[in-house]
């Protein structure tokens, strides 16, 4: 994923103004910023939601800056929400049913008239969809139950395997640590790992947990008032002056 | 007073809770085996009564009610496109009939697969699953069409604009007569009707008559179990989850790689069809089919089936498109319609009929706002207490 100069602009307010970013396959990038710096603009920008309003955004060597979020998605772009967006009125199963759904082929009549191959491809979806769900550390007594139901760390759990469902390449995670306590987040910070070793993805990180920040990626951009102000290896950032004003204001 | 309530309550529970028990204790394949004793009786039904009585006129409508709710229920309930200009499709499917099924263009000579009768008229006559055919195909265009220009819009904005689509069908059904085609012929028949309208005939079977109901029934009975089908095999399809996950959350839905526009027209699409099928049965059973059958009330009867009914829900649609029907086919006019006159006042009962429903729609809200057979996801996300949210935050995690 590489992005090249991006803009987006709100009426007469800049949210992201001319930032340009790489992140190399395989690794784990953070993005830091205060808030409203506009990194969850980026991100939206990043998986289709936004369209930009100048700059470039390319994944896997194609320009990506106007696609609809599905065809994103189905190229391999998956996330999660700042606030978990799950499908409250579905189960947790569902939930990770519906990531795959880009990865599914049955149409209209296929699925009136029940085909072999729609029954085969919805009972692999399925059976997908309980491999992932226990993947994340979900039991199999609360696969049924309604995702509003679940605690908020299951349901945080159950985000993750869902944009896990769609098969991605390029994970991008909007604040996953928001409400957990130290340990969940070293928990947390574990898995990511894991996913980045075992399913070889690469991951896009929103973080204001600095402790997970630094230990978990290479590479750390910082955003702020919309604007890229420092990008380097975590360790350099954390010390770099720029930054710290940024999050506590100059000292005096 | 309080104690009453608390020992109701209590009660309640407990049936709920034995219930639940035996529902669970059922074999698997009992759920079939009711559905077989209930087709069976749906099938038998109409030797039970007289062939041309009013029971038979009213489970006739009925049935074609049930088409109209199953169809609406997939726009409003499983995509949660609050639709209020559902009568549009009423309109397309039953000009169908007036069109592909009479002597209305009376120029045209085209008869394909119809009676002697009427293969001996002008105009253009079609078999009735040709016309049926027509009718899904034109219906399922126009529900794109009303579909599209409501893409971006969301909750109350999509009810405005699909309020206003039905309105302008129904005007244009109205005034159609001033709406000149070529060789001097007009689109609709406006409020004279088109009237005359070939009574569905098929080989082996012959033509249907207004005096025997019977084979009416057996129709409709055949058009709302294909719909029911439909409907069930989609709900539990990848289309029918990706409806929900929309209907939950849009931005969610898209990110997932659900594909907004094909989703949100195929609800509509199907929606309309099913629509358009039972305008055709409706259209060719009243004869007629006349430009202020069309009015906004329509949209809003059937709307209140599904809400009665359980929005969402398959068998709830099918439920509250019986019970309001026969109310307003049969048990208002036939049954109490007299009832204001042994009481010594000086109306019928039919005056009465909006009160009577706006009173039961109150009623229902108040006291089961879930609906009468309520989509489980439904009932769960109403009833049952969703625990504090950090609950087990607390436990530490594990991911």
């Amino acid at each position: 994923m590489s992005v090249e100069r991006v803009t987006k602009e709100f009426g007469g307010l800049v949210a992201v103004n001319d930032v340009s970013l790489d992140v190399p396959a395989h690794r784990i990038v953070s993005l830091i910023g205060p808030n409203g710096a506009g990194k969850t603009t980026l991100f939206n920008m990043l998986t289709g939601l936004y369209r930009p309003t100048s700059g470039r955004i390319t994944f896997g060597g194609r320009d990506i800056s106007r696609s609809r979020p599905d065809v994103i998605t189905s190229m391999g772009v998956a996330r999660t929400f700042q606030n978990i967006r799950l499908f409250g009125a579905m189960s947790a199963l569902e939930n990770v049913m519906i990531g795959r759904h880009s990865r599914l082929r049955a149409g209209l009549f296929g699925s009136i008239l029940r085909t072999p191959a729609v029954r085969r491809e919805e009972r692999q979806v399925r059976e997908r969809a309980g491999e992932l769900l226990a993947y994340v550390g979900i039991g199999r007594a609360a696969f049924d139950r309604l995702a509003a139901q679940l605690s908020y760390g299951d349901q945080r759990r159950v985000e993750i395997a869902r944009a896990l469902a769609s098969e991605p390449r390029l994970l991008l995670l909007d604040e996953p640590t928001a409400g957990m306590n130290p340990q969940e987040s070293a928990a947390l910070t574990d898995f990511m790992r894991k996913l980045q070793r075992e399913l070889e993805l690469t991951i896009l990180l929103i973080e204001h947990d600095m402790k997970v920040v630094m230990e978990v990626s290479e590479r750390v951009t910082v955003l702020d008032h919309g604007e890229k102000i420092a990008e380097g290896p975590a360790a350099e950032m954390r010390v770099d002056p720029r930054v710290i004003e940024a999050y506590l204001g100059k000292q005096e | 007073m309080s104690e009453l309530i608390a020992q109701l309550t209590e009660w309640r529970e407990a049936l709920r809770q034995r219930r639940s028990a035996v529902v669970q204790r059922l074999p698997s394949w009992s759920g079939r085996v009711l559905a077989a004793v209930l087709l069976v009786i749906a099938i038998v039904l109409p030797f039970f009564f007289d062939p041309a009585s009013g029971f038979m006129n009213a489970t006739i409508i009925a049935f074609a009610y049930v088409v109209m709710a199953l169809g609406l229920n997939v726009v409003v309930g499983f995509a949660g496109l609050l639709d209020l200009g559902y009568v549009a499709f009423y309109a397309f499917g039953a000009y169908c009939v007036g069109w592909f099924g009479s002597g209305f263009f009376y120029k045209a000579h085209v008869h394909v697969g119809v009676s002697h009768v009427a293969g001996a008229l002008p105009g253009i006559h079609l078999n009735f699953i040709l016309i049926l055919v027509c009718a899904v195909l034109v219906t399922s265009v126009a529900g794109a069409a009303i579909g599209l220009p409501t893409l971006r819009l969301r909750g109350d904005y999509i009810a405005i604009v699909t309020l206003a689509f039905g309105e302008i069908i129904g005007v244009v059904a109205v005034n159609g007569q001033s709406i000149h085609l070529s060789g001097g012929e007009t689109l609709t028949a406006g409020n004279l009707g088109i009237s005359a309208l070939d009574l569905p005939y098929f080989p082996v079977i012959g033509m249907f008559s207004l005096l025997d109901l019977r084979p009416w029934y057996w129709l409709i009975l055949a058009i709302m179990l294909v719909v029911l089908f439909v409907n069930l095999r989609l709900r539990d399809s990848r289309l029918g989850r990706a409806w929900i996950a929309l209907r939950e959350d849009e931005v969610a839905a898209v990110s997932m790689g659900i594909p907004l526009v094909r989703t949100k027209l195929f609800a509509y699409s199907i929606g309309a069809a099913f629509g358009g099928m039972s305008g055709v049965f409706l259209g060719a059973y009243h004869t007629d089919v006349t430009g202020d059958d069309f009015a906004f009330s329509f949209s809003i009867f059937v709307l209140a089936m599904i809400i009665v009914g359980g929005l969402g829900s398959i068998w709830g649609a099918v439920f509250g498109a019986l019970l309001l029907s026969y109310i307003n086919y049969y048990l208002i006019p036939d049954v109490l319609n007299s009832v204001p006159h042994s009481l010594g006042l000086n109306f019928d009962l039919s005056q009465l009929s909006f009160g009577i429903f706006g009173f039961l729609l109150v009623l229902v809200m108040i006291l089961r706002p879930q609906g009468l057979i309520p989509e489980r996801r439904r009932r769960l996300e109403l009833t049952e207490a969703i625990p504090a949210e950090d609950g087990q935050l607390a436990e530490g995690g594990q991911l």
